[in-house]
């Protein structure tokens, strides 16, 4: 994967790519939060700051506190020290902007629901408490399968679907909260490379007008739709892309091994 | 057959035991579907036999005590729903093996019925019909009971279905959209409780899986979308528990078994034509 992509981290460097204002308005602030799971410490003092309509990826590796940070995120979890903010909130008060993507592969591939189902999901919480979906409702899903560009699959199976267009239909799921912040756990897993270019064009799109934090186990390659690269590992180091790019593929990648073996977690390990 | 319809006309038992299976295959089919999408069909075997202890030991009190008012359904009830939200604490809360606990409530739900059955009179009748189903000794006052039981499955079943789509699902999403994951998985499985309950008076406790799981797992081979899925599955339960009453009128044989007959005949037609089609499909 790393060798075949050196050209996109190459323009970067001419690329504008108007970075985040992380002054202005945080939409994430991590301060010195710490968490454990009954053991050593999976996140110590992680402090973070993601500014508006930033695009930042979570590489590490696994059991390095990605997921856990995402949960921190979420609310789904509470930090033993420190503190999360999500849009100026506590993150469980934050939640409903929130549009939330899991692993696809936890959820049950031959469930009965169709595209359309799914996406409508979207709007519980916002939906009446009983009885079903309003019309309003139906018009926000299908707009948001339209951003993604599958309304012409709101009646086929979710079952009978590609991997790619699996995850298209999550994410217009979380578009479909009408989110102001989009938290994608690992959107790229198992897709093939045109698979994932396409995707990330449509991460690229929906970058204008939202802020999108995503998780990747892929420590290797780095899109040039990313701002920012946060590397966890127990600790959390950001990175801006504008920083990245005056290196060379090769150096960065050294340089991230560095900076993982530098958080020694037991299982810090690097895959090429 | 034709005796069947003929003895329809006249007999006040037959035509409860047809009110009573199609009533129950209503809600079969609305439970029964979450149940399988949500690969919970484990729960309900255990569920259902815990039912024993519940009606072995309504009929004790009735019988050997003299409460009068205190019918076997009604143990079937409060054994059934007191099985499923224990079930369900232990798997949102306790840290004990989930499957373990369901294993240990179906033997010793079993265990009390059995006892309490051997201590009262009328010992074999009342177990086998317990076991597996006698819908031709549905009681009027049993027939409302289950319709009514039945209505409130339905009722619930479908106006909270979103919730219930959605957290069956995709539990963790559902939790993040503000929606109280606990308490409609615990609503779920006391549905399942009463579903349950409707269901042994007809089958039995022994059989009670089997007509929740195949008319569904029949039905998801030419639909595919939830309520499609309950719609047909009611639809082919209904049929089932009316073919299997109507069949077996005749030769005089237990209705309950002939159903889950049919329904396993059924099923593996289904699945045989389906794979001789793709075969076909695919040279």
């Amino acid at each position: 994967m790393l060798s075949k992509r050196p050209l996109a981290l190459a323009t970067v460097t001419s690329g504008d790519m108007n970075g985040s204002d992380v002054t202005a308005k945080p939409v994430i602030t991590l301060t010195e939060v710490s968490f454990t799971y009954d053991g050593p410490p999976v996140i110590q003092r992680a402090n973070l700051v993601v500014g508006e309509r930033d695009f930042v990826c979570v590489i590490g590796p696994n059991g390095g506190g990605k997921s856990t940070l995402l949960k921190l995120m979420l609310g789904l979890i509470e930090p033993n020290q420190g503190t999360v903010e999500v849009l100026g909130k506590s993150p469980r008060v934050a939640r409903s902007l929130i549009g939330y993507m899991p692993q696809h592969a936890q959820l049950d591939p031959r469930f009965p629901v169709s595209v359309l189902d799914v996406v409508l999901m979207g709007r519980l919480g916002r939906a009446p408490m009983l009885g079903p979906y309003r019309q309003a409702d139906k018009q926000v899903a299908l707009t948001a399968l339209g951003e993604v560009g599958m309304a012409e699959l709101r009646r086929r199976p979710f079952a009978r679907l590609s991997g790619g267009q699996r995850q298209r239909v999550l994410i217009a799921r979380a578009l479909a909260c009408e989110p102001e912040l989009l938290l994608l756990d690992e959107p790229m897993a198992n897709l093939d490379p045109v698979v994932q270019d396409d995707l990330y064009e449509l991460l690229g799109k929906l970058n204008r007008k939202l802020t999108i934090v995503m998780v990747s186990h892929d420590i290797g390659f780095v899109s040039l739709y990313f701002k920012t690269v946060v590397c966890v590992n127990r600790t959390v180091h950001t990175h801006p892309m504008s920083e990245l790019s005056h290196r060379t593929v090769a150096d960065m990648y050294g340089r991230e091994v560095r900076l993982l073996h530098h958080g020694r977690a037991p299982n810090a390990r690097v895959e090429p | 057959m034709s005796e069947f319809l003929e003895a329809l006309k006249h007999s006040v038992l037959l035509q409860h035991a047809l009110l009573a299976g199609v009533a129950a295959s209503v809600a079969c089919g609305i439970v029964g579907s979450y149940v399988v999408a949500r690969r919970i069909t484990y729960i309900a075997g255990g569920v259902a036999h815990c039912t024993l202890g519940g009606m072995g030991a309504a009929r004790y009190f009735n019988k050997v005590l003299g409460w009068e008012w205190l019918e076997p359904l009604h143990g079937a009830v409060i054994a059934a729903l007191l099985a499923a939200l224990i079930i369900g604490w232990v798997s949102l809360r306790a840290k004990e093996r989930e499957d373990t606990v369901i294993s240990a409530l179906w033997a010793i739900g079993m265990a009390v019925g059995v006892l309490f059955i051997a201590r009262t009179p009328g010992y074999y009748e009342d177990l086998m019909s317990y076991l597996f189903g006698n819908i031709l000794l549905v009681s009027r006052d049993n027939l409302v009971l289950i319709i009514g039981l039945d209505l409130l499955v339905v009722a619930v079943g479908l106006g909270f279905y979103n919730k219930f789509l959605a957290v069956c699902f995709d539990e963790e999403f559902s939790r993040l959209r503000g929606i109280s994951v606990e308490f409609y998985y615990l609503l779920l499985l006391c549905l399942t409780a009463l579903t349950v309950v409707v269901l042994v008076t007809i089958v039995g406790l022994v059989m009670v899986i089997a007509l929740i799981t195949l008319p569904v797992a029949i039905a998801g081979h030419f639909v595919s979308r939830l309520w499609q899925v309950m719609l047909l599955a009611a639809v082919i339960s209904a049929a089932l528990t009316t073919t299997g009453l109507a069949v077996s009128y005749q030769p005089e044989l237990p209705p309950g078994a002939m159903t889950i007959a049919l329904a396993g005949g059924l099923y593996l037609l289904v699945v045989g034509a389906r794979r001789l089609g793709t075969k076909r499909v695919s040279g």
